[in-house]
């Protein structure tokens, strides 16, 4: 009979047509779809043109690295001076004191080192125990970092916070500034959101106080007023002066960034575990935080991000962080005229953690938001 | 039955009584005595801390000061405050109008079917917003600026505008008759108010008829022409000074001195990476079905654009840009760091350096700032409130 003839056959597929698939629809895709799109991609090739083979030259090709003074550089005016940058770097990340001290120089590489390896498994999606890592990061690590960095124990000898500068510095005063701030910000974030009226204004009245004032005039209010506040006789050094300074703004900002995480709670679950009998900090800890904290986490760490650059203007106080050490070593007489080159330098590890940060929250968010969008 | 009551120290309202009552003691009390502290500390160092040295002849420079007037050794030092804070709203104000256009730009370009286009604008944003404003200020004023901008003689012509190695030399308008001019500013608010009339009783026929017209650009054409025809039957009431290369530096014309112009492009640049991104949000936030239903109820592309994607995303927008304006003056304190006079150089800095008045100095300042904070909170209630979406 005809029936077994008749059986379906499947044929292969037929590939996709070749000018919608490889490089080349991409490209008609995405740069001459049309003829403004044609032109916006001439426009563009033209000014890369322009501005990136000069670029390039100037920073790689006829770079300098060599030599360690700047005779190297002086005769070859053509290219960047990266040998001041090679031979001002421990001054650059770890400050005057440990320049100058090489056998002293392995105290910051631990502490930076410790704090690489606790963050990176952090950072990374499946590592098991998270959250004993980051309990170690907030309540062992600063004990190691003063330890280690401070001295005055285990025969370690003390470098002063006076003495601390470049990288290190801007490091430990961010540092600072986000773990106290953290609780800090928690506290102020419950106490804005507290039945309490007085409570509640007080809260209100820190937060918008300290976020409606620039960080400058706080600095400059922690160096030169914070001495006045106190009965004559306690004193603290300028870097503690700039911390305080720099925890107490930053709180408030912590403090809005969980608020944020706080009002996203669904009322219901503050209901059901009143229902169940907690009482306030029973509640508030085992149910409504774990939940707003995580939520807040990418806002958290974009405040993080802007304090992480804040931390700079402490050089117009008159300390010495990555920034000003790069303006002061390209205006030594040894190296004056090299601006460019330590602006960029500072301005590069500025933006690798910041830029590290701002993609480790993006990423988060992404994680959080499962909204459809328009691309 | 048996009554449970509740023993004193369980009940919450006594509880939550007692908590405040002595959270404020304890503020009150820890405020109190910094501020008797701060007050004897001070006299210890022989400053009384008062008021009067206001009107105190101040002894130093204020080189820039387009506003009011200065004169060493007559200005007092209240004077060298508003001198200050009017220097502070000036770069704000600069700052705010370049980075909203240059913000709106660089988002807009993000959003771009052009992938070179789309990149490069992350590749600004990322750049820019990712690197402290304080080293960019730097940045551009000594090692960019200072370095290579030329002197006077070779200015780098940009129409009226010329840059050189002092700053930017702008032309300015001038009144040269007073009524004339008066009446001519009239005659312009005339038509911004004829224009918003019409735009009202267009809505009006559009809500009732169905009809539209292109409102925004008659109203716009109709203000360009009356305030061009009532220029012209003026009389022309208001010139231009433009600078002119004298022997060494320009003459007339306004000027922003090299670090109002750094600090203003620094800023510029700072705060438009940050308007771009929340531009991008905002176009980004509208969900894919609010096109596809413009689409298939048959709105043409502009109509779609005007009518569902503008309102709806300028309401992400507009939000946090406001913020940004907030920061953007915050952030203009960082002229301190090449040597433009806004108010905390002036005055929390160089003051307070003189007098050690460093209560009422740093008082005042931060007034000043908390006034523009309140200000930007006080706008963005009445702009949320105009534009919340009413829920059941």
């Amino acid at each position: 009979m005809a029936d077994s003839t008749l059986k379906f056959k499947k044929l292969p597929d037929r590939d996709p047509p070749e000018n919608t698939i490889g490089w080349i629809a991409w490209i008609r895709d995405n740069l001459f779809s049309s003829t403004t799109n044609t032109l916006t991609t001439l426009i563009f090739v033209y000014l890369f043109y322009l501005y990136i083979p000069p670029f390039i030259e100037w920073a790689i090709i006829n770079a300098n690295i060599s030599g360690t003074d700047r005779s190297v550089c002086d005769a070859n005016k053509s290219g960047a001076c990266w040998t001041f940058i090679k031979v001002r770097l421990e001054q650059l990340l770890f400050g005057l004191y440990f320049a100058s001290n090489p056998e002293q120089i392995w105290r910051p590489i631990v502490a930076f080192s410790v704090f690489g390896m606790l963050i990176v498994p952090l950072v990374i999606d499946k590592t098991p125990y998270k959250k004993w890592l980051l309990l170690a990061l907030l309540m062992l690590y600063p004990v190691l970092f003063i330890c280690i960095v401070y001295g005055g124990v285990f025969g370690i000898p003390v470098s002063d916070t006076g003495q601390w500068g470049g990288l290190l510095l801007t490091f430990a005063l961010s540092f600072v500034g986000i773990i106290v701030a953290l609780p800090l910000g928690i506290l102020l974030a419950l106490g804005r959101r507290s039945e309490m009226p007085i409570v509640k204004m007080m809260s209100v009245t820190y937060i918008e106080f300290w976020r409606g004032t620039p960080l400058i005039t706080i600095l400059f209010m922690a160096s030169v007023m914070l001495p006045l506040f106190f009965p004559s006789g306690v004193d603290f050094d300028k870097v503690v002066r700039a911390m305080i300074g720099i925890t107490l703004f930053q709180s408030a900002y912590t403090a809005e960034a969980v608020r944020g995480g706080l009002q996203a709670i669904d009322k219901g679950q503050n209901e059901a575990s009143m229902a169940l009998g907690m009482g306030y900090w029973r509640r508030t800890i085992l149910i409504i935080l774990p939940q707003a904290l995580k939520i807040s986490i990418p806002s958290i760490v974009n405040t993080f991000i802007a304090l992480f650059k804040d931390t700079s203007l402490v050089s117009i106080i008159g300390l010495l962080d990555l920034l000003k050490m790069a303006q002061n070593s390209s205006r030594s007489l040894d190296w004056n005229g090299y601006d460019i080159e330590g602006y960029l330098f500072a301005g590069f590890v500025f933006w690798i953690f910041c830029y590290g940060m701002s993609s480790y929250s993006q990423k988060l968010e992404r994680k959080l938001d499962t909204d459809r969008r328009v691309e | 039955m048996k009554s449970t009551k509740i023993p004193l120290h369980r009940n919450p309202k006594l509880r939550s009584f007692a908590l405040q009552a002595s959270l404020l003691l304890l503020v009150a009390h820890a405020l109190f005595s910094v501020y008797q502290t701060t007050v004897s500390n001070l006299e210890a160092r022989g400053i009384k801390t008062s008021t009067s040295f206001f009107d105190e002849v101040a002894p130093f420079k204020v080189g820039y000061s387009p506003f009011l007037e200065f004169k060493l050794g007559e200005t007092t030092y209240i004077e060298v405050f508003f001198i200050g804070v009017l220097n502070t709203l000036l770069v704000a104000v600069l700052g705010i109008l370049a980075a909203t256009f240059l913000g709106f730009f660089i988002g807009v370009m993000r959003t771009s079917q052009n992938w070179l286009a789309s990149k490069c604008a992350l590749f600004y944003v990322e750049t820019f917003r990712n690197m402290p404003l304080l080293l960019q200020i730097m940045f551009w004023n000594f090692a960019i600026f200072l370095a290579f901008l030329p002197p006077p003689k070779q200015s780098i012509e940009m129409g009226l505008f010329f840059l050189n190695s002092r700053g930017l030399h702008t032309p300015i308008p001038v009144i040269q008759n007073h009524l004339l001019s008066t009446i001519w500013f009239g005659f312009i608010f005339a038509s911004f108010v004829g224009a918003f009339v019409f735009a009202t009783w267009s809505k009006k026929r559009f809500e009732s008829t169905g009809k539209s017209l292109p409102v925004f650009l008659i109203s716009v054409s109709f203000i360009i022409a009356v305030s061009y025809i009532s220029f012209v039957i003026l009389g022309s009431p208001l010139g231009i000074d433009i600078p002119v290369l004298g022997k060494f530096n320009f003459k007339g014309g306004g000027q922003l001195p090299l670090p109002l112009f750094s600090l203003w492009f620094a800023l510029t640049i700072y705060t438009s990476a940050f308007i771009a991104e929340n531009v991008r949000a905002g176009i980004s936030s509208i969900s894919k079905g609010q096109v596809e239903a413009a689409r298939s109820i048959g709105l043409t592309r502009a109509q779609m654009v005007k009518m569902i994607i503008l309102p709806q995303a300028l309401r992400v927008v507009i939000p946090p840009t406001i913020s940004q304006y907030l920061n953007l003056t915050k952030n203009s304190s960082l002229a301190i760091a090449v040597g433009f006079e806004e108010v905390v150089a002036v005055w929390a800095n160089i003051s307070l350096n003189q007098t050690g008045q460093a209560l009422i100095i740093i008082a005042m300042t931060i007034v000043f700032y908390e006034c523009c904070s309140l200000f930007t909170s006080f706008i963005l209630n009445i702009y949320n409130k105009r534009v919340q979406i009413t829920e059941r």
